[in-house]
């Protein structure tokens, strides 16, 4: 164990890095697409209800797992977890989740991180100025077909991946205090380019309209997203959704809030800290999330086309064309802050990724801060190139959905049992306001020893089964009635055998279509056996820690 | 906007936001622990 070495400037640093962990490009594209798929308004509800009972007690799990550690020189989650419960010693192989989820996304989340850069400098450069909405599209699809570049320069989308990633690499190199300085410019700087684009938003109204979209009005799309539909509460759907956005949003369930943490001092206050960070970035979602990208496309292009249409593809495949109708000189400054925006919501998350690594490396192999960080970007870099190399053959998808999605739940869910169930709400009621700055009202004790796991267990259960088509109604109708119960191809257990690429192989007739097909599987495997190896890479290192730090025990005995 | 989506996203908006600026608001203002307070030798660490 290495002796604590580095720590937080000051508390609002704190906050603003924890923040800046959890605001993310989903605060702007996930968000507001999930309340449109979800009854618009209505989702609204369950989201509030998810943050209380499951966002906010998972902070103050992890903000207190994480300075729990800390106190005794731990900075990644294998062996915080393993402190927690000294009588089994398996606990430190589910804490291997914490490190590796931050590493497999961090690599393809560098790449997205890296088209922000690449479109900022597009924007300042005027490239999208005449192109019509068909061809901003297909200048994102030229972007990721490395074959081909937007400007001269060969390789473009790698080599903006790799300058992305040594951007990372030297901030985090220059340890806490960088990624505070990063915090402290970065979160002001979003939040400002995001007020000024959620104004021009919501004030923009049906001065959009255009010859092609007569009725275009962003009222159209405000009153979508806001329109309560009050019988979609009963759907689970609704609620799982609004769980899962919970959960993504405050990067609950990564490590990242633990290692953070970590580095707090045992008598200072987390309980405040955790709410105050909590909320900024429910602000940054909720205000300024649902003003952006929603309003902004109805108000250019329909409401219609927004339902068909709304997605993560929408921020570089449309949002570029459409700031076009504000003038040359507007366009260009609004296209500058959506993307500084996206970059510092991706930088500031990135940033947060790489620490767990490091924190491992200095405690447990006597890494400097600067070898620990080296080695984050070398491993990032490897990890990463399959994502860049094979973006259109479904890698990075495959990397999102494992790393990305379920491996946060099972962390999450196993982090929750551990903290309530055996290390025991006593203590861990006693840690979470230990120095508090607030008084966290007793029910919490409740709501986190039986409402947050069972919540969590929901959406794991719920990720695993999805019915067909997410109607859970119908699929209970059939389960009922004997018909058993009708999984979609985006369940668990049907994504593990390629249920939805075999369908579609044994429906295809073209050879081309066939082959494509073949060829997806085969990077679908291959993307999951080098997740797999990696996690196995990464519990080696883990029992060779182990192993170290029970003969430096036997030695001081 | 109909009234019954701009009732929400205000009140959603304005309950979010004075929140979030109550909270940061309390972080800004509550004065730091002085410095004996953080060594581990005060601790009453529960075994």
């Amino acid at each position: 164990m290495a002796a604590q070495s580095d720590s937080w400037g000051t508390r609002v640093g704190l906050i603003l890095a924890m923040a800046g962990n959890a605001v993310g490009l989903g605060n702007f594209l996930r968000f507001p697409v999930q309340a449109i798929n979800n009854g618009g308004g209505a989702f609204i509800i369950p989201y509030i209800v998810c943050f209380l009972l499951m966002g906010i007690p998972l902070l103050w799990i992890e903000w207190s797992m994480g300075r729990f550690g800390g106190k005794n020189g731990n900075h990644s989650t294998p062996f915080i977890l393993d402190t927690m419960d000294p009588k089994r010693r398996f606990w430190k192989y589910f804490g291997v989740f914490g490190i590796f989820t931050n590493v497999a996304v961090a690599a393809y989340y560098c790449y997205i991180e890296s088209w922000t850069m690449s479109y900022v400098m597009h924007s300042i450069k005027g490239t999208f100025r005449d192109l019509s909405q068909l061809e901003t599209a297909q200048f994102f699809v030229k972007y990721v077909d490395i074959q081909q570049s937007t400007t001269g320069i060969p390789y473009e989308a790698i080599i903006f991946y790799i300058l992305c990633l040594l951007l990372n690499t030297w901030i985090l190199s220059r340890g806490l205090k960088g990624v505070e300085r990063v915090a402290r410019i970065g979160m002001p700087l979003l939040i400002l380019f995001g007020i000024f684009l959620a104004v021009r938003g919501v004030t923009l109204g049906t001065s959009g309209a255009n010859p092609e979209h007569p009725d275009a009005s962003a009222i159209d799309g405000l009153n979508f997203l806001w329109t309560p539909q009050y019988d979609s509460l009963t759907n689970p759907k609704v609620w799982l959704a609004a769980a899962g956005q919970i959960f993504f949003t405050l990067s609950l369930g990564m490590g990242t809030v633990h290692c953070y943490s970590s580095y707090v001092k045992y008598k200072d206050d987390i309980a405040l800290n955790a709410v105050s960070a909590g909320f900024m970035n429910e602000f940054v979602e909720v205000v300024l999330g649902s003003s952006i990208v929603i309003p902004i496309a109805a108000g250019f292009l329909g409401i219609d086309w927004v339902k068909e249409n709304a997605g993560f593809g929408m921020a570089f495949q449309t949002m570029p064309y459409l700031f076009q109708n504000w003038g040359p000189a507007i366009a260009m400054i609004a296209g500058v802050m959506w993307f500084g925006l996206l970059f510092f919501a991706g930088i500031t998350s990135s940033l947060a990724m790489g620490t767990p690594w490091m924190g491992f490396f200095q405690d447990e192999f006597k890494f400097t801060r600067k070898q620990a960080a080296w080695s984050f970007g070398a491993i990032t870099l490897i990890m990463g190139l399959p994502t860049v190399l094979f973006y259109n053959e479904g890698v990075f998808d495959e990397y999102d959905y494992w790393a990305g999605t379920v491996s946060l739940v099972i962390f999450a869910l196993v982090e929750s049992i551990l903290f309530a169930w055996i290390f025991g709400m006593k203590r861990g009621w006693h840690e979470i306001n230990r120095g508090g700055d607030i008084n966290i009202p007793h029910f919490f004790k409740f709501i986190i020893k039986y409402i947050t796991p069972l919540l969590l267990l929901a959406v794991f259960i719920g990720s695993v089964f999805t019915p067909e088509s997410n109607d859970w109604n119908a699929a209970f109708q059939s389960l009922f009635s004997g018909n058993g119960w009708p999984l979609d191809n985006t369940s668990l257990i049907k994504m593990i055998s390629n249920a939805g690429y075999k369908q579609q192989l044994a429906a295809a007739t073209d050879e081309t279509v066939i082959s494509g097909l073949k060829s997806r599987i085969f990077y679908t495997n291959a993307a999951r056996i080098l997740l797999i190896s990696f996690f196995t890479g990464i519990s080696i290192l883990v029992y060779i820690a182990y192993k170290k730090r029970a003969n430096l025990k036997i030695q001081k005995l | 906007m109909n009234t019954s989506a701009l009732i929400l996203m205000i009140t959603t908006m304005l309950v979010v936001t004075l929140i979030t600026a109550y909270f940061f608001y309390k972080v800004l203002t509550i004065p730091p622990r002085s410095e004996p307070d953080s060594y581990s030798e005060n601790d009453d660490v529960e075994r």
